[in-house]
């Protein structure tokens, strides 16, 4: 379903925010398969990042490239390609659960079967939860509805900002694997995170080196992936 | 189309378990205008001349009420960036919430204002002429209306600020509304005015569409 081939690269990438420059020069290639971690002190441009590369954003300079191909020359191919989960859920209190994921994955795709939804619901532990308002859903449950919607299409690119927010330990877990079997498919993640979240040969992207610092460049120190600290776990019952 | 028959479904479901809003806008349109008999004596002479003019700015006023919770609430929980991110044409989503909000306010403005233009003593020779020139009229409120919630997204007070952007834009339906039903009573041919209507709506579909999507788009910059 996913060529094996793609990839998808950025060059020369700036972000500015207001009057202040964010990130520049920032550059990545991302093959079928892999997978970015995105990295840095809170304010470091990972959102911006993410919302620029799914064109919410457009690049002060720079340009985000698929199969070498700028995405500026067709958004609406590089929104179909794309999955994003952003801070907020789009989660609507008044629609039951699965009509909540059903609307999403039908604007995407509208011969979504039945049977795809009840499914993606499942694995994220919401099947018994499918018919209740999404009203009572807890802050972990909206999350893990959101990321859901990954499962009920079929996007070669997920671009996912703080998914384990609010997330139980379990969970991470759930999504860790889901994103392994999206990685085996040949699709591509790119993640922002600060709870450690194991990722098999992700690429880590520190964006505080991208800052404009000329007499710097380069001497950054390199955190590490996996010394990121696990927040208590906050949300729902899983 | 189909999409388009999706955001419509969805959005009319929302209003229907959230009926209350819906339920605010025709009752402030109910008090409004009844506020007029009680303020102007019952004189039934000049209720009956300045009718169609009441209703008409009841109508405006209470379509105004409900603009801002077109964008906000999918703007404040995050579905407008994955309805911007969804592919296809941004207009399209844009499309389908317009009509949903049309059907959930216009449409029940409309199914009221003859009632109250009876409560007004309005002529009857002006009802089919009102009720046609509401239908021409009421979708262009939503149609200006989804360009000024569209602008004020992310400004403080957003909902007074459309009103303030959308009232201006919207006299010529006004203007031309009130003038078809004062025609129709006075026994004159009420459809240059109407066709005016009509025209300001063919006019307003691709303008607003375009305009609003491009005002959705910033909204998330």
């Amino acid at each position: 379903m996913i060529e094996a081939d793609t990839s998808f690269s950025v060059e020369g990438l700036a972000c500015v925010r207001g009057e202040r420059t964010v990130f520049v020069d920032l550059r990545f290639t991302l093959e079928s398969g892999g997978a970015l971690l995105l990295l840095g002190p809170n304010g470091s441009g990972k959102s911006s990042l993410l919302r620029l590369l799914a064109g919410l954003l457009r690049p002060a300079a720079g340009t985000i490239l698929w199969d070498g191909r700028p995405v500026a020359e067709d958004d609406e191919a590089h929104a179909a390609r794309l999955a994003f989960v952003g801070h907020q859920d789009a989660v609507k209190p008044a629609l039951t659960v699965a009509e909540n994921l059903a609307f999403w994955a039908g604007l995407r795709d509208p011969a979504i079967a039945a049977s795809t939804i009840a499914m993606a619901l499942e694995r994220f532990g919401l099947g018994r939860l499918a018919d209740e308002p999404a009203r009572i859903l807890s802050a972990g449950q909206r999350r893990r509805l959101a990321l859901a919607r990954l499962l009920a299409g079929k996007a070669p690119l997920w671009l996912l900002d703080e998914p384990t927010a609010a997330l139980d330990a379990g969970s991470v877990r759930t999504l860790e694997s889901v994103i392994a079997r999206h990685r085996a498919g040949g699709g591509m993640v790119v993640l922002s995170t600060h709870t450690d979240v194991e990722l098999d040969g992700a690429q880590p992207l520190h964006l505080d080196q991208f800052i404009r610092r000329p007499a710097v460049a380069g001497a950054a120190p390199a955190n590490n992936a996996g010394d990121g600290f696990r927040p208590a776990d906050s949300g729902g019952p899983s | 189309m189909r999409r388009l028959a999706l955001v419509i479904r969805r959005d009319l479901r929302l209003a229907l378990r959230q009926a209350s809003d819906s339920a605010i806008v025709i009752a402030f349109f109910l008090l409004a205008v009844a506020l007029f008999p009680l303020a102007l004596g019952p004189e039934t002479n000049l209720l009956e001349r300045t009718a169609a003019g009441i209703v008409w700015v009841g109508a405006l006023l209470s379509a105004m009420l409900s603009l801002d919770r077109l964008f906000l609430a999918d703007y404040e929980d995050g579905s407008l960036e994955q309805l911007v991110l969804a592919p296809g044409s941004l207009a399209v989503v844009v499309l389908g919430k317009v009509i949903a909000h049309w059907l959930t306010t216009g449409l029940p403005l409309m199914a009221a204002a003859p009632l109250l233009a009876l409560l007004l003593h309005m002529d009857a020779a002006g009802f089919a002429t009102l009720l046609l020139a509401m239908a021409l009229g009421t979708p262009s409120l939503s149609l200006l209306g989804a360009l000024g919630a569209g602008l004020s997204l992310g400004a403080r007070r957003g909902g007074v600020l459309v009103s303030l952007l959308v009232l201006p834009l919207c006299l010529p339906v006004l203007i031309f509304g009130a003038g078809a039903v004062d025609r129709a009573v006075q026994g004159l041919p009420a459809t240059p005015p109407l066709m005016v209507l009509a025209a300001f709506l063919l006019a307003a579909l691709p303008l607003s569409l375009w305009a609003s999507t491009a005002a959705l788009r910033q909204a998330l910059e």
